[in-house]
């Protein structure tokens, strides 16, 4: 039988605050376990919390950034529930009235159709603290490093109905809170981390059917393969005409699977109730008007601004725009060095794979931005050759030495000359007919190995073009 | 004389003067701590913290440095207001071992003034009763006469203040829990309005009702004490903005002539106690005869009170008590299934009886299905309640009644009837609902022997006017420390 797929997602992102949600201590991922801790965020005795406002105006900033409404009164609510990494056995978040509600964002379908996934709500919460199984001494330990640490909860509606929508959905969102600079969105040290509801239903059914939720998935590789396994699953059970029961799966990372954590009917009740210790309160227009002028470019007027002012081409400035990082880079390389579409294109070509090779989850580049500009720019006004800047461009990338100086230093500076060439490649020329005898059967190879064998002699200082040029010119005779 | 019979007021001139050093007066409250221990009124005494914080202060008195009105004072304080070097137990078993690595804003603000913490005084465990037999380390005994209970939760600050173990203490008041204690054992009580004075450091119980307060053996040491305790703290979000208000320096006016105090007839309907009743009666017609204006008020939701408290103390406190799971501090269990079963078998041993009862309760109300009907409900009751209070004080100063509906009753009377129990606190409990403040002062003895008390009721930040009648009362009509 065929099915309909109806997936809705849940988002945890970390907020890069300066200090954790109700309490002054440091907002840093890793340090010593329990360093980044006091009587507030391990829930000691008596201790009370006091609500950051910068993570406040970090959520509005979220909900801005996605079109949702901004809440004039806002409330804290205790989620409670026991477990070790959670000090107080409740966790301050939000319910009836989050800071955010409504919105969305638009996606990409599998046709290259637009589609709009609704957001339901976006809220502010703390997160719990860690924890660590050490088979040394066979139990396992807390860290509450991260306890307290800001987390918006980011609700969208069950409007997906592929793992490819669900991943597009959530590279949209990562990319925004990138751009708007409110969370790293490191996935691998679980800044943003995600719960997947997914349910089946008949083709065309509008009964939606009983969901299985798997959470806290933190690749977008494990929320392809999470979904992909639950279609597979679900689809069996139905197709034998069994019944699917709600359940809650975890994904655990430090025991690296994933186990039936619960089911419907041992569900948690998590006795919501308004937080008595943080009063209801009012978000101010002023506030919310502040954050709005904060508020950059998001990627697609960044695209607009690429194509419309610097002449880039649309997908060019697409693949540039995907990483904020990138984009900032681009941006400043650009002020030195005011070619943006030469610069791009080194970028993509060369730049890009570089990160690749490196595997670098995020996305830094090693060398300067003004280093950078220096040597493109050398390369561009034919200073250097295409085989010295790229293997200058090697060497910075682990070094970042001025590349003018090493230029100057090694007496690196391309040869233009003509004539100084012309003498080169009729030697070459000499030395190998049966080069050119391939050469003239057609075989294009031929010049390439001419050029190598000049580069080889001239440390590749030659001008290829004019090489090139100049062989072609001898043997088309 | 007997020094510790003393006033703050009488022993702080005493020491300004130097006919007596900090160092005598902290030995004379520790002999007298020693030589009625079986009241079990404290916890824990901490004589050597308490010795050289004396020194300290005779030291700095010797080098000619005006000191506050409370330096060299000896204070007790109630076991659920953290301390560093002191254990923080809540007269629970459960927090046996806990010592607090911080302090409390309160307590900070004591040790600023240069008083000296002597003691931390038992109590009810977690504040939850009314009499302080749910204390784990045994019942405290009224020092009025010590077969009959101190009441509580703050038993043990009232009965070491009645007690002469010291000249003042701090209690917390959720339901009553420093009035119905003073009451009990004849001292003063103030429960201050809600946010005057930090929570910060303060074992919650339920905290949108908890409230810390001085327990004092004079109106006018009342106000001492919340000149020390009271003000905004930064680390508290539900902390009053209220500027410094100078207590006894600005409340006495020695005169009640114009004052409208209110009469609610809700207050007095139940009344079954005619010696309590003849009390209150009694100082209606002195503050008459001395040019108060009595008017009637309506408060028809007053005696809902009740149900709104247990339904919203329980439900916070069930939240609030969940962190004590064993994993951090606390009793822990050595022997457990799985997780589960550590929580449960770790709180099944470290609480008692009247707790457990809260939590299930509270958790009840919170359960999804029971919410609305219990604590919405309950939320929309004290809403009803505040709108009340607020309507009364257009028409009056103050607010009258008894404190409690009967004197102090024997040890065990009513341990094992929780709901005749609760009715203790059934003129107290409204108070917290609407956030207000009100005293508890010492209004005549009943036939037993055992002390009747007085509540006046303010509107909210008008301590200054509580203590201007209460001191007037005590002055000019009843006090139990003349009648000695």
């Amino acid at each position: 039988m065929e099915y309909d797929v109806v997936i809705g997602l849940e988002v945890h992102s970390e907020l890069k605050t300066n200090s954790k949600v109700f309490c002054s201590c440091k907002n840093e991922f890793g340090g010593e376990p329990n360093t980044h801790c006091c009587p507030v965020c391990i829930g000691l005795p008596g201790a009370l919390p006091i609500p950051n406002k910068e993570a406040v105006k970090m959520t509005i900033k979220a909900g801005l950034a996605v079109g949702s409404k901004i809440n004039d009164i806002a409330i804290f609510e205790r989620k409670n529930y026991f477990y070790p990494d959670l000090a107080k056995a409740y966790q301050i978040s939000q319910a009836v009235r989050p800071i955010c509600v409504g919105g969305g964002v638009e996606i990409e379908d599998a046709n290259g159709q637009k589609k709009f996934i609704r957001l339901n709500r976006i809220h502010l919460e703390e997160d719990a603290g860690k924890l660590i199984h050490n088979p040394k001494i066979g139990g396992t330990m807390i860290d509450y490093n991260r306890g307290g640490v800001p987390l918006i909860e980011i609700v969208s509606e069950a409007d997906m109905s592929s793992a490819e929508e669900a991943v597009a959905y959530l590279a949209k969102l990562r990319n925004i809170l990138q751009y708007i600079e409110v969370s790293d969105c490191k996935m691998e040290q679980g800044s943003l981390r995600c719960d997947v509801n997914i349910s089946l239903k008949p083709k065309g059914s509008s009964v939606l059917g009983v969901r299985a939720e798997m959470k806290n998935l933190n690749s977008f590789r494990s929320v392809t393969r999470a979904i992909e396994y639950e279609i597979k699953r679900q689809s069996r059970l139905l197709d034998e005409g069994e019944e699917v029961v709600q359940e809650t799966k975890r994904c655990d990372d430090a025991i690296n699977r994933s186990f039936s954590q619960r089911r419907k009917e041992d569900a948690q009740d998590y006795r919501y109730f308004p937080d008595p210790d943080l009063l209801p309160f009012r978000i101010e227009r002023s506030l919310v008007e502040e954050v709005k002028k904060t508020m950059p470019k998001l990627r697609e007027e960044k695209i607009r601004d690429y194509v419309d002012n610097l002449g880039l081409s649309e997908y060019d400035a697409s693949v540039l725009t995907n990483d904020l990082n990138l984009v900032k880079y681009f941006d400043k390389v650009i002020s030195y060095f005011n070619k943006p579409k030469f610069v791009c294109n080194f970028i993509l070509t060369t730049l890009l794979k570089k990160v690749k090779e490196e595997d670098e989850a995020d996305l830094v580049v090693p060398i300067s931005a003004e280093n950078f500009a220096n040597l493109l720019s050398m390369y561009e006004s034919g200073q250097i050759s295409q085989a010295i800047c790229r293997e200058l461009f090697d060497e910075i990338w682990e070094t970042n030495e001025d590349c003018k100086k090493l230029v100057e230093e090694r007496g690196l500076k391309q040869n233009n000359n003509e004539d100084e060439i012309k003498v080169m490649v009729e030697a070459l020329i000499n030395e190998f007919p049966q080069s050119v005898a391939d050469y003239k059967a057609g075989n294009t190879k031929a010049l390439s190995f001419f050029i190598g064998q000049l580069m080889k002699r001239t440390q590749g200082k030659a001008n290829a073009q004019i090489a090139s040029k100049l062989i072609k010119d001898i043997l088309d005779k | 004389m007997n020094i510790m019979n003393e006033t703050i007021e009488n022993v702080s001139t005493m020491l300004k003067n130097k006919q007596i050093s900090s160092v005598e007066l902290v030995k004379d409250s520790l002999s007298k701590i020693e030589a009625t221990k079986e009241l079990n009124t404290l916890h824990e005494v901490c004589s050597e913290s308490a010795l050289q914080k004396a020194q300290e202060i005779d030291d700095l008195r010797a080098k000619g440095q005006d000191l506050p009105i409370l330096a060299g004072v000896p204070i007790v304080i109630k076991d659920n207001i953290s301390m560093v070097g002191t254990f923080t137990t809540c007269s629970s078993k459960f927090l046996e071992n806990y010592k607090s690595p911080y302090n409390a804003t309160v307590v900070d603000k004591l040790l600023n003034a240069g008083a000296i913490i002597v003691g931390k005084a038992n109590m009810d465990e977690f504040a939850m009763g009314s009499s302080s037999e749910t204390c784990a380390f045994g019942p405290v005994h009224n020092p009025r006469n010590p077969e009959y209970v101190p009441g509580g939760s703050s038993g043990g600050s009232a009965g070491t203040v009645a007690g002469n173990q010291c000249f003042a203490s701090l209690g917390t008041d959720t339901g009553g829990s420093i009035r119905q204690p003073s009451s009990f054992c004849g001292v003063v009580g103030l429960k201050p309005t809600y946010g005057l004075v930090s929570r910060y450091g303060v074992v919650a119980f339920a905290s949108s009702l908890d409230q810390v307060g001085p327990i004092t053996k004079s109106v006018r040491d009342s106000a001492i004490m919340l000149d020390t305790i009271a003000g905004y703290d930064a680390n508290e979000f539900t902390s009053a903005k209220h500027s410094t208000e100078h207590y006894y320096e600005n409340s006495f006016k020695n005169s009640v002539k114009g004052m409208k105090i209110g009469f609610a007839k809700e207050f007095f309907e139940s009344l079954q106690n005619q010696e309590v009743l003849q009390s209150v009666m009694n100082a209606i017609d002195f503050f008459k005869s001395n040019g108060a204006e009595i008017v009637d008020i309506k408060l028809p939701h007053i005696n809902d009170a009740l149900a709104v408290y247990y339904v919203l103390s329980s439900a916070e406190a069930a939240s609030n008590l969940a962190r004590f799971d064993g994993i951090k501090y606390g009793v822990a269990t050595t022997e457990y299934k799985d997780l589960i079963d550590f929580y449960v078998q770790s709180r099944t041993q470290g609480f008692g009886k009247e707790v457990k009862r809260r939590i299930m309760l509270g958790n009840f109300v919170l359960s999804s299905g029971y919410f609305d009907a219990y604590y919405n409900k309950a939320k929309a009751v004290q809403n009803l309640i505040i709108n009340e209070f607020t309507d009364a004080f257009k028409q009056c100063d103050v607010i009258i009644s008894p404190t409690t509906p009967s004197p102090a009753f024997k040890i065990g009377e009513k341990v094992d009837n929780p709901l005749e129990m609760y009715l203790n606190d059934i003129y107290t409990v409204p108070v917290n609902i609407a956030r207000l403040p009100a005293m508890s002062i010492p209004c005549g003895v009943a036939s037993n022997g055992l002390p009747l008390g007085l509540q006046l009721i303010g509107n909210r930040f008008s301590e200054s006017t509580l203590f201007n009648i209460s001191d007037y009362f005590e002055k000019n009509c009843f006090s139990l420390r003349e009648v000695k």
